[in-house]
């Protein structure tokens, strides 16, 4: 593999490394706040992004206005599983709600087969993205350079959220310590609102990105990203956004790398993410930037 | 005078169930003795997951991965040789498996005895993690597994699958493994191990502070969980004939979470009953995913439908009956 291959196979992970990221950082907010593995998080990607082929090709409002507006959608779907699947549970163990998580995630994706059908569907990628570009000799589509720039466009608007807004203070304050943060008069079940909102707002402008750069549409599509993209989180530290960050993009790169440098092994890159997990978690419990957890008699 | 009266009971239980099952036995169509089968490897199974989950308290997703190595241990030990050669048409079995031929019970066992082996594996570095972590690495576990099964074509047959597993699964074996599976649960959960484990659950540090050694009873649990399951998983390819890695999916931990929450997390009665009420109703509910002809009309079965209806159930009883559906109070 000569130097143009190696250039296109790094624009190509740090592309898959944006996506991942973007989904990861939905987890990472929920576990912050909540201690919860969201399970339904993948089924929200692959719900934004059916949201969007069925806004692209049955409306005829332009493709960025449908965009903007099923990436809301599906926030508005991620808040409406808080309040149905996870708020009644708050008080309850925490293996119940993971099982409520669990029952939500096969419910969207069975909601996907008997609404959307089992037979995948091709995204309508819009001409804009179609364009390819030379670059030292390779060529690489535009998609591959616009998934990164978004991602970090969105990336600085969380952090200011996050660092500067009253609301990201409150945010911060909850995954610190649920009940003193809730005895200094947060609204609780608002900033939880926000919080899964926002992580499936995320979830879905990550979706579909994905579905340009990967147009096959299958309503089990989103459990395999799901899947990594939590590891992501948890390679990162979870709770901890940077880290989700960090993670997705170690995850993302790591696995394109793995084909490009050995093809033999690419039946396994399924297996890839499971096995850094498995490792990180041994090594490094707490994820690569996650704090020590003490715990409390 | 009351453990006389119990084992008594248990005893003319017993009893009756043999004769039940030799009844059904004699008057069922294939295609009932086959759920009936069912039931009863779903018995073994939701209590092994119950053990770990329920009792344990250890938070779980694997059984699919060793459901996977019992069934391909007892597949591959099982299958004639001349049954391999015509399976193995991609790339030739490896040499030393090629001429194996196990009869089933000690298959069977090693089956059990693959899984609880690399469920010790597993458990020994997995079991250091709180709840969540445990629950993803152990699925992450299980994904590995299908993953590697789907891989591995000299020894699994790969994608492909093996076809023509001797159909050694009847009645007697999958009953009869469900009752020493019962009889195990509640020798284990009777004794000191089951105090153990339900401190565990309970709260680890207390427990700890008690004296019980959190490690050992953790990887112990996990161990005998997994080798059950390995032996459920074993039953299941000696049932059913075929296997191929995609039926090793998360979807099938679901169906076993489903048994274990409706009868509630640690009760070996509720995973019972469960098991076999999910079991006929998964199969009364095909009807959901297929065409029903009513004559004058025909509804359309939409595919999938029956899987919304059972992820539904599951929120259901874990928002509004936190107990399970079937525990008594």
């Amino acid at each position: 593999m000569g130097n143009q291959g190696l250039l296109q196979h790094l624009a190509n992970g740090i592309s898959l490394g944006s996506l991942y990221a973007l989904i990861a950082i939905g987890y990472t907010m929920v576990y912050g706040i909540l201690r919860l593995i969201n399970f339904a998080h993948g089924d929200i990607f692959m719900l934004g992004i059916y949201i969007t082929y069925y806004g692209v090709l049955f409306t005829s409002i332009p493709w960025w206005v449908v965009f903007i507006f099923a990436s809301i959608f599906t926030g508005l779907i991620g808040l409406l599983l808080e309040k149905i699947a996870y708020r009644p549970l708050r008080e309850s163990p925490r293996i119940t709600i993971l099982i409520s998580a669990i029952g939500a995630s096969f419910f969207l994706q069975n909601f996907g087969i008997v609404v959307f059908g089992g037979r995948p569907k091709a995204f309508p990628i819009p001409d804009v993205f179609n364009k390819v570009v030379k670059m030292g000799g390779v060529s690489i589509s535009l998609i591959t350079f616009i998934i990164p720039l978004v991602t970090l466009l969105l990336l600085l608007g969380l952090t200011y959220f996050i660092t500067k807004t009253k609301t990201g203070m409150a945010m911060r304050a909850l995954s610190k310590d649920y009940e003193t943060a809730s005895l200094m008069g947060i609204d609780i079940n608002r900033i939880i609102s926000i919080t899964f909102f926002i992580g499936s707002f995320l979830a879905a402008v990550g979706g579909i990105m994905w579905g340009i750069r990967y147009p096959q549409l299958m309503p089990l599509m989103g459990a395999m990203p799901g899947l990594k993209c939590f590891i992501a989180a948890v390679i990162g530290g979870i709770g901890n956004i940077t880290g989700a960050v960090l993670g997705g993009f170690i995850l993302g790169l790591g696995e394109i790398m793995l084909i490009a440098l050995l093809p033999k092994l690419t039946g396994y890159r399924d297996a890839f993410a499971f096995i850094l997990l498995i490792v990180i978690l041994l090594i490094k419990p707490t994820g690569l930037m996650g704090e020590k957890i003490t715990e409390k008699v | 005078m009351k453990k006389d009266n119990r084992f008594k009971n248990s005893l003319i239980m017993l009893i009756v169930t043999i004769a039940v099952l030799f009844v059904l036995n004699r008057i069922l169509d294939d295609y009932k003795l086959r759920i009936l089968n069912l039931c009863g490897i779903y018995i073994t199974l939701g209590l092994s997951m119950n053990l770990i989950n329920g009792f344990t308290g250890l938070f779980s997703l694997g059984h699919a991965g060793f459901m996977a190595i019992g069934a391909y241990t007892v597949a591959i030990l099982t299958m004639p040789a001349h049954m391999k050669e015509m399976n193995f048409f991609m790339k030739p079995i490896m040499p030393f498996l090629a001429n194996i031929e196990w009869s089933f019970l000690p298959a069977l066992i090693m089956g059990g005895i693959m899984a609880g082996l690399f469920g010790f594996l597993i458990g020994a570095p997995v079991l250091r993690l709180t709840d969540d972590y445990l629950a993803i690495a152990t699925l992450g576990f299980a994904e590995i597994i299908r993953v590697v099964f789907t891989n591995t074509q000299s020894i699994t047959n790969g994608a492909l699958g093996l076809k023509g597993i001797p159909a050694s699964t009847n009645i007697w074996w999958s009953w009869g493994v469900a009752i020493i599976t019962i009889l195990l649960m509640v020798f284990l959960i009777e004794g000191s191990y089951g105090k153990a484990f339900n401190a565990i659950r309970e709260d680890e540090i207390a427990a700890q502070s008690m004296g019980i050694n959190l490690f050992t009873h953790k990887v112990m649990s996990f161990t005998v969980g997994s080798f059950l399951a390995g032996i459920g998983g074993g039953l299941l390819a000696a049932l059913l004939g075929t296997i191929d890695p995609n039926m090793f999916r998360i979807v099938l931990t679901f169906n076993i979470l489903l048994i274990v929450v409706l009868g509630g997390l640690g009760s070996i009665k509720g995973s019972v009953v469960s098991a076999i009420l999910v079991t006929i109703a998964m199969e009364a509910l095909r009807f959901l995913d297929e065409s029903i002809n009513l004559g004058f009309i025909e509804l359309k079965g939409i595919a999938g439908m029956r899987m919304v209806v059972f992820s539904l159930i599951l929120m259901g009883v874990v928002i509004f009956r936190k107990e399970g559906l079937l525990k008594e109070n």
